[in-house]
């Protein structure tokens, strides 16, 4: 039994705390507390994300010259005094450019196919990872992921090495079973599939490891019983396995998207965006405009043209999986 | 009001004060001259940073001057990528060194020149014309033409091949030690040299891509058929004759380049005449001083000299680089002083000679130096190198459109995308059509 310890009345009065300031309850709060530690974060983030995104938002209503704002003109849909106060004389512009709708093309062609078929490959070969047994999976793990973990300009570099125009180690090959030899990054297709043969082999491994750890977290009791009601293989993936990782899925899928669409050191180290401009995504050009052009508004409109896009579908991805998260 | 009098010891200061200005008009004070924050072009020749760095440490020691210096390489652009963000922060270096086009693009904010260009060229002759064209905007000069980086990208040949298939005696037309015999070094014996070549399997290695060397190559010849894309008021003249002209000889010059020449870049070509595989290429001396590391038998039979003639003129295309002071510099009369110092006679010596030679110098004055003649082997291979006898107008692609057009010109590489589209079976006029329609989007 513990002891009790008596204190006398008058000590209990003495040690009563003074009633405390608001300023200090306002310190002891856990929420101010949390703020002040999340701070640093906080300010980092402003400094390297919120600032320069709100900057590049502001380069883009400046004229070529940046010393006046880029009003539109002539807007066929609106009247002029409406249209000409509106800063987006840069986007206007650039929508009357063929080589913006051939980007553009370009940068949706490179992402959607890039996605899906890093999505594809993650999906089967996490399948077949998954199914090694556990002693050797971890080697078969660290080797697969190393195409993501080299920086990506390092390893495009070798690629572009097998891809040279005159001395590609593809094309030594070729030539050793008398085919002709391929120009892969002087021909428009050739070039497009170089580009994105290479996004897919950096890319996949990402997935690979995304889909392998849903694929873990799906409890082995669904598995048995789907195969005690008779599933077959196909059945086991397509009610159990894609329902488990479908919120996985749709994550990964809109990450990686982003980031493709984003993409840049690939495409400027592989083919720099030619054979004529036939390989240029949105990041690429926006550089050639913006920096080798010496045209900042109009590269920082290309660089920003595809974020109300990508933010609504981010928003609707996101709202589908919170309310999935919230059924479950 | 209130009337002051100057004591002694003020007037005695005064006195030294002016003295210092009069002696020295470009650095504020003898004694005490600040700090200067300079950013160079990182050279790839090994060694050749030194040269700057021990022209500029003499002079800083002589002034007082503490300097800092910064080599930039431009791989990757980080010297344009420095320029771009020096521009928005408006702070930075004192001096940078920037290629080409940018003293014209970031003219508004370059501290004009024109007090010590007027002193250099009385001193060391006067500028070519592409340096003129790219660093002067009406009267104002932006900045000093520099040594360091200026290039000149002929043909560098080789003799053997060149003899062998197309039966030309490169060293006769363009001897060592004396000017050119090459009258008939012109379109028609360079295409047919071209062909031969081709028909020999050393084709030459001309580049169709989009970066610089390719592009150089094209605007010179467009240039030897009087064509422009944009003329010099700022007049599209995409569908001129003379455009017709260069992109149907272009066009059939082409068809004997390696097949891959649209994805060449600039490394492409010196890869090209190090591996021997062809007879003839446009560069500076880069390519063959990298061939006398690694392929001694094949630097052996390079020779550098000048472009064919054209029915207007012989163009060669000619990059320069120039120092510019920020307008936004703390201490511009120190710039000053340090870029004339840069520009004297013996400092230009020893740039070029720790180029080995690579370094053009921009003034008249300046493009007989003993290093061209004597480097080699072969000796002399590079005398003809920076035009000692003014025997071809140096050029830059896209000239005389206005410079801030004419860079979107270059930059785009419009002209070799209008031999490749050309080549690969776009008829002429729609070839023409979409070059009009990407010049208009120019001009905005």
């Amino acid at each position: 039994m513990a002891d009790a310890v008596v204190t006398p009345v008058t000590e209990v009065r003495r040690a009563r705390p003074k009633p405390r300031s608001r300023l200090r309850k306002f310190f002891e709060r856990k929420s101010t507390i949390a703020f002040f530690m999340a701070l640093p974060l906080i300010l980092l983030i402003f400094t390297l994300v919120i600032y320069p995104a709100f900057y590049a938002i502001y380069l883009t209503t400046l004229n070529k010259r940046m010393t006046a704002t880029a009003w539109m003109k002539n807007c066929t849909y609106l009247p002029d005094w409406i249209c000409t106060y509106i800063p987006f004389g840069n986007l206007q512009f650039l929508l009357t450019r063929e080589t913006f709708w051939m980007v553009f093309w370009q940068s949706c062609l490179f992402a959607i196919t890039a996605v899906i078929f890093k999505a594809l490959i993650g999906f089967i070969v996490s399948h077949l990872v998954h199914n090694i047994p556990a002693k050797g999976q971890r080697k078969w793990r660290g080797m697969l992921l190393v195409p993501w973990v080299i920086p990506a300009a390092m390893s495009t570099l070798a690629w572009q090495w097998l891809f040279d125009p005159s001395y590609s180690a593809f094309n030594w090959i070729l030539a050793q079973f008398e085919i002709e030899r391929i120009a892969w990054t002087g021909v428009a297709h050739w070039a497009r599939f170089s580009v994105i043969l290479v996004n897919i082999w950096i890319g996949a491994p990402f997935f690979m490891i995304m889909y392998l750890a849903a694929l873990k977290s799906v409890p082995d009791q669904l598995y048995e019983a789907a195969e005690i009601d008779g599933a077959n293989w196909w059945q086991r993936i397509w009610f159990v396995t894609l329902p488990m990782m479908r919120n996985i899925i749709a994550i990964t899928a809109l990450f990686s998207t982003i980031v493709t669409f984003a993409n840049f050191d690939i495409v400027r180290v592989l083919t720099a965006g030619g054979p004529l401009d036939k390989t240029h995504l949105f990041a690429t050009w926006s550089f050639r405009l913006g920096i080798e052009g010496g045209d900042i508004p109009l590269g920082a409109t290309v660089s920003l043209f595809m974020v109300p896009i990508l933010a609504v579908a981010a928003a609707f991805i996101l709202r589908d999986i919170t309310r999935r998260g919230n059924e479950a | 009001m209130s009337k002051k009098r100057m004591t002694r010891r003020q007037f005695a200061a005064g006195a030294v004060a002016s003295t210092a200005v009069i002696g020295m008009p470009y650095v504020s004070s003898a004694q005490s001259a600040g700090k200067l924050a300079v950013g160079l072009w990182d050279h790839w020749v090994p060694g050749a940073n030194d040269a700057s760095k021990k022209v500029i440490d003499a002079w800083a020691a002589k002034n007082k001057v503490e300097v800092s210096v910064d080599y930039i390489p431009s791989q990757g652009n980080k010297n344009l990528l420095t320029i771009a963000a020096e521009a928005q922060a408006k702070s930075g270096h004192d001096i940078l060194a920037m290629p080409t086009w940018w003293p014209h693009a970031q003219s508004d904010l370059l501290e004009p020149t024109n007090d010590i260009m007027a002193e250099l060229i009385k001193k060391l002759g006067n500028v070519n014309g592409t340096a003129e064209y790219l660093g002067k905007l009406g009267d104002k000069w932006l900045g000093v033409p520099a040594t360091i980086g200026s290039q000149l990208k002929g043909p560098c040949t080789r003799i053997d091949l060149l003899k062998q298939h197309a039966g030309i005696d490169i060293q006769a037309l363009y001897p060592a030690g004396s000017a050119p015999k090459a009258d008939s070094w012109n379109f028609d014996t360079f295409l047919k040299a071209a062909e031969a070549c081709h028909k020999g399997g050393k084709p030459f290695g001309i580049g169709l891509g989009e970066t610089s060397d390719s592009v150089d190559t094209a605007g010179a010849f467009m240039q030897s058929f009087g064509a422009a894309l944009v003329d010099a008021k700022g007049n599209i003249t995409v569908k001129s004759d003379a455009v017709r002209q260069w992109l149907e000889y272009s066009v059939k010059l082409a068809k004997f380049f390696p097949a891959d020449a649209p994805a060449w870049d600039d490394a492409s070509n010196n890869k090209w005449l190090v591996a021997g595989n062809g007879a003839l290429i446009m560069n500076p001396p880069s390519a063959w001083a990298v061939a006398k590391r690694d392929a001694p038998q094949i630097a052996e039979q390079c020779w550098t000299h000048g472009f064919p003639q054209g029915a207007k003129g012989r163009f060669a295309p000619f990059l320069p680089y120039f120092w510019n002071i920020w307008s936004f510099s703390k201490n511009k009369s120190a710039a000053k002083s340090l870029l004339v110092a840069l520009s004297e006679p013996d400092a230009i010596a020893s740039f070029v000679g720790a180029s080995g030679g690579y370094d053009i110098p921009n003034f008249d004055k300046m493009t007989t130096l003993p290093t061209w003649a004597n480097e080699g082997p072969p000796k002399g291979t590079l005398y003809h190198y920076p035009n000692p006898h003014n025997h071809q107008t140096l050029s830059i692609t896209a000239a005389p459109a206005p410079p801030k057009i004419a860079q979107q010109i270059y930059v785009q590489a419009t002209p070799t995308k209008m031999i490749v589209r050309h080549l690969q079976g776009e008829p002429m006029e729609k070839t023409l059509a979409w070059a009009e329609s990407e010049v208009e989007g120019f001009l905005r």
